[in-house]
């Protein structure tokens, strides 16, 4: 029997119990992405519901409690389970290829990774069905968390538990697999830069996620059995939340910016035909970023009343932070300085990504300074700042890596026509709504404010904005479009589409066999694929000869621990309700559900499978045998 | 991976070589052992004694820090070849945390 055959067509069940079951990188990453999209739209339609709001003066489109609980969805939403699914997912489906890698460390934990991430997002906006979604916003600052009715917060505090526990799994793997599982002659200073972004991002998921497990942990305890960390009254204190949640919520902003400076490192130099300028220094940059992502996290309390001391000592550490990313934003002008310049769609999106990051970046700065944060505080300033930073890095980074990487995940090139009006419409609605908002937060307008009122001279700043937010849905919706029609029509580009790829991932045959790599390759230096190409080559060195590769097989086990969980979650949130006798037995339950799946998978031997050097060959052949 | 465990069967590490290794790691893993029973007993005596708490406490800490790396690198093999990067994540995280702390204990306002 053939050992390729798990590659054979199936039908549509096949195929959904195949995802369900998957520990295929690849397919995980179309998971991330499909999951990531879905809740990107989600907080898309907040985001439309918040500008619709915002619109005019004196609206009441919706109420201000509903207002509460939407601003809070949107910024959770996009931040834990828009972004950075969505950068799992290029992770996913690239790194394993740019290091020379047949798959992830551990693959099994990948796929429980991203079915706790999946549950728990989905425990969280079921939040909306329930009685009511949380609404202390995104950073849910104890002392308003702890006062807020109803069951909203405790959706918060188990949902993002549960999916924090999926993103810190990722980080481990990601980090195992670099160390591990590079293939012979890929050094670290050899890696692309998306490979080392992701190595540092998955260094600092694995120190952040703990505290804010800790403090996610400490707030289900006050809120659900009755402790009292941030209780005031009870001699707890209620500023050790916000300790916790930007010890964790500083890394947190970098976790996603890098991977998309690592995916603008990959862009400039394919369509500027030129290798990266100053490839050491874009390392360096990104590891002292990491590293000083940690000493800054107090620059968001500048206004609790730290103190002179504390402040100027952070804000001397933020500032510190612009030099490592001058560096980056200069080598990425120099990589395209005398370039060969190909004008694509993600070039474009890279492109646009410089003036706008820096934007974002120079009013952080400006905040950073703590007597001015003092004025900025909680207002629109602030708002502008941080979307510029995130829908100016990250989303940029998102968009312009999904049309880059389409082909290598889906085999199939996105149209550049309509990318080109979905760059277009989004990067003017994007400057549209945010720009903007600088002034209306200097005009003295507060942040998370459900409305205001005529004469205030808000309106036509509002207005403005609320247009630009329009155009940015309109791209989404073109991006959409062009999504459907490219996979209806089924075209695939086969290998290296873009024609200058430079990274090994761009040497594999496409569609990606499901085994990566036929023979491991020898990388040679800095861009390997690039190398072989000068050389007049077409295909990498093998750096060993064919043999049998050991696979694992596919689990239906992380699916059903993640699902304990989800369950188990339910019954912890209901337990202290009056007359809801069932809580606890669901509690116990989900619990017996998740400890009985890993039981299960300890005490049942899973040692994989070999794809055979006789089948591999005779796929090479053409399967003639 | 021949370089983190000397038993391994690669044929260029002959058996005499291995054998010299093996008894020599066992030496030190001896010596360390009867170390860290020693640092227990001490610190078991240093409080018994009674002496000011302003010197047992770092000096009961300082004789578990010692602990702890001759656990890590006689023990767990931290001195091996290949560990690098455990290192590096350990002693990053160490500083991290160090930092922190500092920072809360000198000049946050809690």
């Amino acid at each position: 029997m053939s050992t390729i055959a798990h590659a054979q067509k199936r039908g549509f069940t096949g195929t959904i119990w195949e995802y369900l079951t998957t520990v295929d990188h690849k397919k995980i990453a179309i998971l991330y992405l499909l999951a990531g999209g879905f809740f990107f739209i989600v907080g898309g339609i907040e985001a439309m519901m918040i500008r619709i709001q915002l619109a005019v003066p004196n609206n009441d489109f919706v109420s201000a409690g509903l207002f509460n609980e939407i601003i809070t969805m949107h910024g959770t939403t996009m931040i834990f389970l828009a972004a950075m699914p969505l950068l799992f997912a290029f992770m996913n489906a690239v790194m394993p290829l740019q290091i020379g890698a047949r798959d992830v460390a551990f693959p099994f934990v990948n796929a429980l990774g991203f079915w706790l991430f999946f549950f728990g997002g989905v425990f969280l906006n079921l939040s909306w069905f329930l009685g009511g979604a949380p609404d202390a916003g995104w950073t849910s600052y104890a002392s308003l968390s702890l006062a807020s009715e109803g069951h909203g917060i405790d959706f918060y505090a188990l949902g993002l538990q549960i999916s924090g526990f999926g993103t810190l799994m990722g980080g481990i793997n990601f980090l195992v697999t670099i160390i591990n599982m590079r293939a012979p002659g890929m050094t670290y200073m050899r890696m692309p830069l998306f490979t080392w972004t992701t190595f540092v991002a998955s260094a600092l998921i694995l120190f952040a996620f703990p505290p804010l497990t800790v403090g996610l942990f400490m707030l289900i305890f006050d809120r659900m059995f009755g402790s009292g960390f941030f209780d005031v009254a009870m001699g707890g204190n209620t500023i050790i939340w916000e300790h916790f949640f930007w010890i964790f919520g500083h890394p947190e902003v970098y976790i996603l910016v890098l991977p998309a400076f690592g995916i603008f490192s990959e862009i400039f130099p394919t369509f500027a035909r030129k290798r990266l300028f100053g490839y050491s220094s874009m390392v360096f940059a990104t590891v002292l970023i990491g590293f000083l992502g940690f000493m800054v996290w107090a620059h968001h309390m500048f206004t609790t009343g730290l103190g002179p001391v504390a402040n100027a000592i952070f804000a001397v550490a933020t500032m510190a932070i612009a030099v490592p990313t001058g560096i980056k934003i200069f080598n990425w002008i120099l990589t395209i300085w005398g370039g060969s310049i190909k004008f694509t769609v993600p070039m474009l999106y890279a492109v646009a990504f410089i003036p706008s990051f820096v934007m974002g970046g120079v009013t952080g700065v400006m905040q950073a300074a703590a007597p001015a944060d003092y004025q900025f505080h909680d207002s629109y300033f602030i708002v502008a700042h941080f979307h510029y930073v995130i829908v100016g890095g990250i989303v940029l980074g998102l968009l312009g890596g999904a049309h880059f990487y389409w082909p290598l995940m889906f085999g199939t090139m996105l149209s550049e026509k309509l990318g080109k009006i979905t760059f277009v419409l989004f990067l003017v609605g994007f400057h549209l709504t945010f720009f903007i908002q600088h002034f209306l937060g200097l005009m003295g307008m507060p942040r998370r404010v459900w409305t205001f009122l005529e004469g205030q001279g808000l309106a036509t700043g509002n207005l403005i904005s609320s247009i630009g937010a329009a155009f940015m849905a309109l791209g989404i919706i073109v991006l959409l479009v062009n999504i459907v029609i490219t996979q209806k029509k089924n075209i695939q580009v086969g290998r290296d589409p873009w024609e200058d790829g430079r990274t090994l991932e761009w040497a594999i045959p496409s569609p990606v066999p499901f085994y990566n790599f036929k023979q491991l390759p020898l990388v040679r230096g800095l861009d390997p694929f690039w190398i072989e190409k000068m050389e007049g080559k077409t295909d990498m060195t093998p750096a060993e000869p064919v043999g049998d590769i050991h696979m694992p097989n596919n689990s239906f086990v992380p699916f059903v621990i993640s699902l304990g969980l989800f369950v188990a979650a339910f019954g912890a949130m209901y337990h202290a309700d009056e007359g809801k006798d069932w809580a606890i037995p669901v509690l116990i339950i989900g619990m017996l559900i998740t400890f009985g799946a890993m039981l299960y998978r300890s005490v049942k031997d899973d040692h994989g499978y070999h794809i055979h050097k006789e089948d591999l060959l005779d796929e090479a052949e053409g399967g003639t045998r | 991976m021949a370089n983190l465990h000397p038993k391994s069967g690669d044929p260029k590490v002959t058996y005499e070589y291995r054998r010299k290794k093996n008894a020599e790691e066992m030496r030190m893993q001896v010596i360390t052992f009867t170390m860290m029973i020693f640092f227990t007993v001490i610190a078991f005596v240093a409080v018994g004694a009674g002496f000011s708490k302003w010197f047992i406490i770092p000096f009961v800490l300082l004789l578990a820090v010692v602990q702890v790396i001759f656990q890590l690198y006689y023990f767990m093999h931290m001195s091996h070849k290949g560990h690098e990067a455990p290192q590096l994540f350990m002693y990053s995280g160490v500083i991290v945390a160090f930092i922190t702390i500092l920072a809360f204990l000198t000049i946050i306002w809690l």
